[in-house]
């Protein structure tokens, strides 16, 4: 159905919260203006304007002083919450961003059942009018918003996560000099991502692509007086683009391939190029060109390390951002494209073996982090492989029901997680907590939901997802088997890390300096986004029962007509027969999952209920296993050595080298040759009369001589 | 009876030789311009002799005459401008030396 | 008169009102330069209005003889616009208020003589752009050149005489040979009129082409600068007042590339065919070669210079890639460089001129004590990045979309600027505006006043306008783009047949035109 102007809304909606935001936090902002007219500096203010100068100056260091107390490196995320009121305007800018976000979400919602209301299969989609955005002879991009099954899903997880999150963001940021800026930045993400998951064409979703990586980079410098996030910032960014050159690359193929951007025209086309068996390559070498890009902005290995880093950015960023929605884009992407990917095994497999890797190495260094956010950042590095690995095992609706079940659980343990800090003063050394569950009885009772949901304890939201994948990559048999093996490792290792993390932070004796620091349940606006989606991580996998349950799986059905294409081809490559497991090794691959969920994450409760002390010991004993998993195997640091200082060397020798001493060199030393040639020749008029005499008798003898010669 | 032509040129020639010899190797201007007038006058010399060898009798050739009057006042100009310089000279630098003037180095 | 001839002599009518002025009324001087500029920003808009986008060829055109060279063809003032100039001119128009509005800042001596050369280099520029005579062209290229000399020279910074002379040098070098190229042209054909000489060089065989095309190309390239030949470039910015790098960065460079797109491609197409693959090469070289080059710049000015080689690079390679879009993303990066390049030296002057250093180290925080300048960078910044929904990003897309036609391994390599573009720009925006704000003199900084604001929003207004809504920009153009895409295509057509098919068979296809 074509020509639904209201779909425009969707995203445009928090990009006017936005710009209204934006400008209601400049208006708010002290600033001190240059006089309008004449070349001015500091020091020509001072002579000129004395007193006002002076005392401008005077503030403004009194004020940078200040900043600098409450930016104390020890400290973890923010300013003095009592320090400074916000300001009408701040507390407006609030009010819109979180209005926005609830006008966003109706309207997502009434998406959702105008959807349903359609008849069921391909027709269950909705289309805005387009948007006319690049045109030239032989090459057009329009862009409409698309509301299909997919889409529709993840737009409800954005706009419904995202508007908690907002709602927890009033009360975690109170008090910060920018709170109207981050509920800017915050409302252009929340754009930027429903471009991404509405537009109709690559190039649009590249525009949410890019957006969203570039409302990250602000928002994980959004602390940038700090110096570390603004590196942050500038590494996650950096990273995802290498992901987008690779997507550009891709692009470009598909164009060639297909002549058009238009996702669904692709999707259309794919079955039958396919079935030709021509461009066989072309399309492989595309498919992997666009997981690259999936492997920058869903943190996969090889280009995962900017995500650890990102957690400088406040900690309801953390919990939107890196957790809940732009992390998931590859995977959206991914099963947006799905017939692309599922063309070629050789892709699958490739998506699927990076996706286990990523999985593992995540997983096992979470395991020893200190730091409660860098624990939760390496888990979903981890979670976004188990994503991945579904799609490499061509499950394309498992990994979005995972994606759903981790947006809810890992946003819960984030916001939890923030809700620690924000009560600890900032503190996020889990050997600096403990026995929290006293002081923060609601942040603790709603973070149980979300560990329990994120370890896979049987019956919570994230053992059906995870579930239903590793039976998937199990039933795909053959390499998958190993695939499967690390996968069921890293789901051990999960449990012990997150239970690890619950008995740090909230059991065992408080190891904090109890006369500073006094920890306290945070208010309202924070706990009662915890509670919905405590809620949701509970009865989350709802969405998808496992088969042996006898009852339909909601999510499959829903997503039915996108996910067909992909399955269909894989299908016709095994000669038309599922992999189907039988009802007794699906049940016993429930109980196995069960069983190491429980017993792990027993172990990983017990080993630190008590405290500290198996991390020293561990660290005692050993110190490079520890440091190996610590550093995630060494990865960053290899890059920086390998790759950033050679880079570094290759740019100073660039201009050093070659650009100033052969290039400028030829071209001033073209310049010297005319010099030193001049040079010579000027002994040759020294001033003297009598020299220029002996130039011209014999050049006029010189002259006759040849005339009488000849 | 007439000096023969050849014998004029070899005069103008040695005196042409005189002044070249003079103006490169003598320092003083003044010396130098005498011999620029000593050349001017082998030059002259050269013009008389030539236009008589192509004169036929009682039609005398009158282009070697008119051209040595036309070097003659040039030569006048040419010397007072050149001695206006010695003076000038002379005033900025007590000298009559050529090599004082260097200052048009290349 | 014409529309385009008072749009190319307004500045110089101006200039003559400032030269009335007594040299101590500095104000006045100005605002006589401000309201001609915007003058001229009218009668733009005015005949960027009036275009008419379905004529392919030029048009609004005035035609009077000038004079005649004996034995040569007959020289006539004649001045035309079709679509490419027509965003050149644009942009030349808009940006030169914003220059003088921008003045206010850093010239305070001499500025009478700096309004004039301001506005004769306007005329110049303009007058390059609308040229159709061959010989008026060369002259309109010429009077632009003078104008920066002076500039650089008189308000330039300390190696300014260094700078001014390799310029100066540099370009003329460039020119001289184009000069004979001119003549050259002018007896070949007998004619000087730019579009009869597009239709008779166009028929010539390919190795005839070949050094005319070298003559123009090698003047162009200088211009741009495209990669082996871009030293001056770095040395000229970074040593010119910020007024004078605007210019030289928005409009001046834009020469070089319109140069190689008006002649170089469209007069000698089988040429171009032939040496397009050298220049993408060097297109590409020179995005990455340039994005190193900043990498390893302390100085943010210079930095800013380097990325312009890097920013050029794309422009090169999306022309020579010679597919429509290809073609028309070099087009329209021209524009966008001029724009985003063009606030990028705006926002260098604003800090120098408080700060007096434009050493990175010597900042930190800034974004702290001047709010509105970051946030004016990092837009700027982002337009020069790239990012889709700004202006940059249209014309890289289509610049690398058509090089991917063309050649694959180049398109690659252009695609890699796009990472090291990246890490430049924002690893010199954290070190300006991000991190603890520790040095004094940082913490003193005054933010932008009004007049500052009002040099950069009509830029920001541009940079969100063409990146949300290209269309009709690229539409202007593409008329004319179309008409050189179907030339080189006819060319190389021709090259595959002469390679192919009998040789005698082919020779007779090309048909050699003497003179007329």
């Amino acid at each position: 159905m074509a020509d639904q102007l209201w779909l425009w809304a969707i995203p445009a909606l928090p990009l006017a919260g936005s710009l209204i935001a934006g400008l209601l936090y400049l208006l708010g902002i002290e600033r001190r203006a240059a006089p309008a007219h004449g070349a001015h500096d500091a020091h020509g203010q001072h002579s000129a304007h004395g007193d006002s100068a002076a005392h401008a100056a005077a503030h403004a260091a009194g004020h940078a002083a200040a900043h600098a107390a409450g930016h104390a490196p020890s400290h973890d995320d923010h300013h003095d919450h009592a320090s400074t009121p916000n300001k009408g305007s701040a507390k407006l800018a609030a009010l819109v961003a979180c209005g926005v976000m609830a006008g966003a979400l109706a309207l997502a919602i009434k998406g959702f059942f105008a959807l349903r209301a359609l008849p069921e299969g391909s027709e269950r989609v909705l289309e805005s009018t387009p948007w006319h955005w690049i045109a030239v002879t032989g090459f057009q991009v329009d862009i409409s918003m698309v509301l299909d099954p997919l889409s529709s899903a993840l737009c409800l997880v954005i706009c419904g996560v995202g508007f908690l999150i907002h709602v927890y963001s009033t009360g975690y940021m109170k008090g910060d000099p920018g709170y109207a800026k981050f509920f800017a930045y915050l409302n252009l993400f929340v754009f930027a991502m429903l471009m991404l998951v509405l537009s109709s064409s690559l190039l649009g979703l590249f525009i949410g692509w890019e957006g969203v990586g570039l409302c990250s980079y602000l928002l994980i410098g959004f602390w940038y007086a700090k110096g570390w996030p603004a590196e942050a910032a500038q590494k996650a960014f950096v990273m995802n683009r290498i992901g987008d050159a690779s997507f550009l690359v891709g692009s470009f193929m598909l164009v060639k391939l297909f002549g058009t951007l238009d996702l669904s025209d692709i999707v259309n086309s794919i079955g039958a190029m396919v079935r030709s068996g021509e461009h066989t390559t072309e399309l492989m070498v595309a498919a992997l060109l666009l997981f690259g890009g999936c492997c920058g902005k869903s943190a996969q290995f090889p280009l995962f390390t900017w995500l650890p880093d990102a957690m400088a950015g406040p900690t309801p960023v953390s919990a939107l951002i890196h957790a809940a929605t732009m992390v998931t884009a590859g995977i959206y992407l991914v099963v947006r494209l799905n017939p692309l990917f599922a063309a070629s095994e050789i892709v699958l497999f490739v998506i699927g073996v990076v996706g286990a890797l990523t999985a593992l190495i995540g997983a096992s260094t979470a395991l020893v982090q200190r730091d409660i956010k860098k624990v939760l950042a390496y888990s979903t590095v981890s979670q976004l492989g188990y994503m991945f690995l579904a799609l490499g095992s061509g499950a394309f609706a498992a990994a979005i029901f995972h994606l759903i079940t981790h947006a809810f659980f890992k946003g819960l343990l984030f916001l939890g997680a923030g809700s620690v800090i924000h009560g600890m003063h900032h503190e996020q050394d889990m050997h600096k907590m403990g026995g929290l569950r006293k002081q923060m009885p609601r942040t603790f009772l709603t973070f149980l939901c979300g560990a329990g949901a994120l370890s896979g304890l049987p019956l919570l939201s994230g053992f059906f997802s995870k579930d239903e994948i590793l039976a998937h990559t199990f039933a795909s048999g053959g390499a998958y088997r190993v695939l499967w093996a690390v996968g069921l490792l890293t789901a051990a290792i999960t449990a012990f890390y997150t239970w690890r993390m619950v008995a740090l932070t909230f059991f065992g004796e408080g190891r904090y300096d109890k006369k500073h620091v006094h920890p306290q349940e945070s208010p309202a606006a924070m706990t009662v986004p915890l509670m919905v989606l405590a809620v949701l991580s509970v009865v989350g996998g709802a969405l998808g029962l496992p088969v042996v349950f006898g009852v339909a799986h909601a999510l499959n059905t829903w997503l039915e007509p996108v996910i067909a294409p992909g399955r269909d081809l894989i299908l016709a490559r095994h000669g038309g027969e599922a992999h189907h497991l039988s009802h007794a090794v699906e049940w016993a691959l429930l109980g196995l999952g069960s069983a190491i969920a429980l017993f792990f994450a027993h172990r990983g409760f017990h080993a630190y209920k008590a405290g500290i002390e198996r991390d020293e010991g561990l660290a005692r004993k050993r110190p490079g296993m520890f440091g190996f998993l610590g550093e995630a195997w060494g990865i960053d640091n290899a890059y920086t050595q390998r790759i950033v200082q050679p880079i570094k060397l290759i740019a100073f020798v660039t201009y050093v080298v070659i650009d100033q001493f052969v290039i400028d060199g030829a071209v001033n030393g073209t310049a010297a040759l005319a010099r030193t040639t001049g040079g010579g020749l000027r002994v040759l008029t020294d001033g003297r009369v009598r020299t220029y005499g002996i130039w011209i008798g014999g050049g006029a003898a010189l002259v006759v001589f040849f005339w009488i010669w000849s | 009876m007439q000096v023969p032509s050849e014998h004029l040129l070899i005069l103008a020639a040695v005196l042409f030789a005189i002044g070249v010899l003079g103006f490169l190797v003598r320092r003083n201007v003044i010396v130098v311009l005498m011999c620029v007038e000593l050349m001017l006058n082998a030059a002259n010399l050269t013009f008389l002799a030539a236009s008589r060898q192509h004169s036929i009798p009682g039609e005398p050739n009158l282009v070697g005459p008119v051209f040595a009057i036309f070097v003659i006042a040039i030569a006048a100009a040419e010397a007072a401008v050149g001695l206006a310089l010695v003076i000038a000279l002379f005033r900025l630098r007590q000298t009559t030396e050529s090599d004082a003037m260097q200052e048009m180095e290349g | 008169m014409d529309h385009l001839t008072w749009l190319t002599f307004l500045p110089l009518i101006g200039a003559a009102l400032v030269l009335l002025t007594p040299s101590s009324a500095a104000q006045a001087q100005r605002m006589i330069a401000l309201a001609t500029t915007l003058a001229v920003a009218v009668l733009g808009v005015m005949i960027y209005r009036d275009f008419d986008s379905s004529i392919l060829g030029a048009q609004q055109v005035v035609s009077i003889p000038w004079f005649e060279i004996r034995g040569g063809p007959a020289i006539r003032y004649t001045l035309g616009i079709d679509g490419i100039s027509l965003l050149m001119v644009a942009l030349t128009s808009l940006l030169m208020p914003i220059v003088i509005l921008s003045t206010w800042g850093h010239i305070d001596k001499r500025v009478k003589e700096f309004m004039v050369w301001m506005l004769v280099m306007e005329t110049g520029m303009l007058g390059v752009f609308l040229s159709l005579d061959l010989v008026l062209f060369y002259f309109f290229w010429e009077i632009s050149l003078i104008p920066l000399y002076f500039m650089v020279g008189i308000w330039g910074g300390e190696r300014r005489i260094y700078a001014t002379i390799k310029f100066f040098l540099y370009t003329l070098a460039g020119s001289l040979v184009m000069l004979v190229a001119v003549i050259a042209m002018l007896y070949q054909f007998n004619s000087a009129d730019i579009p009869t000489l597009t239709e008779l060089a166009a028929a010539l065989p390919a190795d005839k082409q070949g050094w005319l095309f070298a003559g123009f190309a090698l003047a162009f390239a200088i211009k741009v600068p495209v990669m082996p030949f871009h030293t001056w470039l770095a040395d000229a910015h970074t040593e010119a007042p910020t007024s004078g790098s605007v210019v030289l960065a928005g409009v001046l460079l834009k020469m070089g590339t319109y140069g190689l797109l008006r002649f170089c491609i469209a007069m000698f197409p089988a040429a171009a065919v032939q040496w397009a693959p050298l220049f993408m090469v060097l297109g590409a070289a020179g995005i990455v070669y340039g994005a190193f080059l900043a990498m390893a710049q302390n100085d943010l000015k210079r930095l800013v210079a380097c990325s312009s080689v890097s920013h050029l690079g794309y422009v090169i390679l999306g022309m020579f890639a010679l597919t429509s879009a290809g073609l028309q993303g070099g087009v329209l990066q021209m524009v966008s460089h001029g724009m985003s390049t063009g606030m990028l030296f705006l926002l260098v002057g604003m800090i120098y001129e408080r700060r007096h250093t434009r050493a990175l180290d010597e900042f930190g925080g800034i974004a702290h004590s001047m709010p509105l300048f970051a946030i004016f960078l990092v837009i700027a910044v982002l337009s020069s990045a790239a990012l889709p929904g700004l202006n940059g990003f249209v014309g890289e897309y289509l610049i690398l979309k058509g090089a991917f036609d063309a050649n694959q391994t180049l398109a690659i390599v252009g695609v890699l600027g796009v990472i090291f573009g990246s890490v430049y720009l924002l690893v010199a925006t954290r070190r300006v505006l991000f991190g603890p704000l520790n040095k004094r003199e940082n913490r003193e900084l005054l933010d932008l006043n009004a007049r500052e604001i009002a040099t950069l929003a009509p830029i920001v207004l541009f940079i969100v306008w063409i990146g949300v809504a290209p269309t009709p920009f690229l539409n202007k153009s593409q008329g004319a783009v179309d008409v050189i895409v179907r030339r080189c295509d006819e060319a190389r057509a021709l090259k595959l047949a002469t390679v192919t098919a009998d040789p005698a068979d082919a020779a007779a296809n090309l048909t050699t035109p003497t003179r007329r």
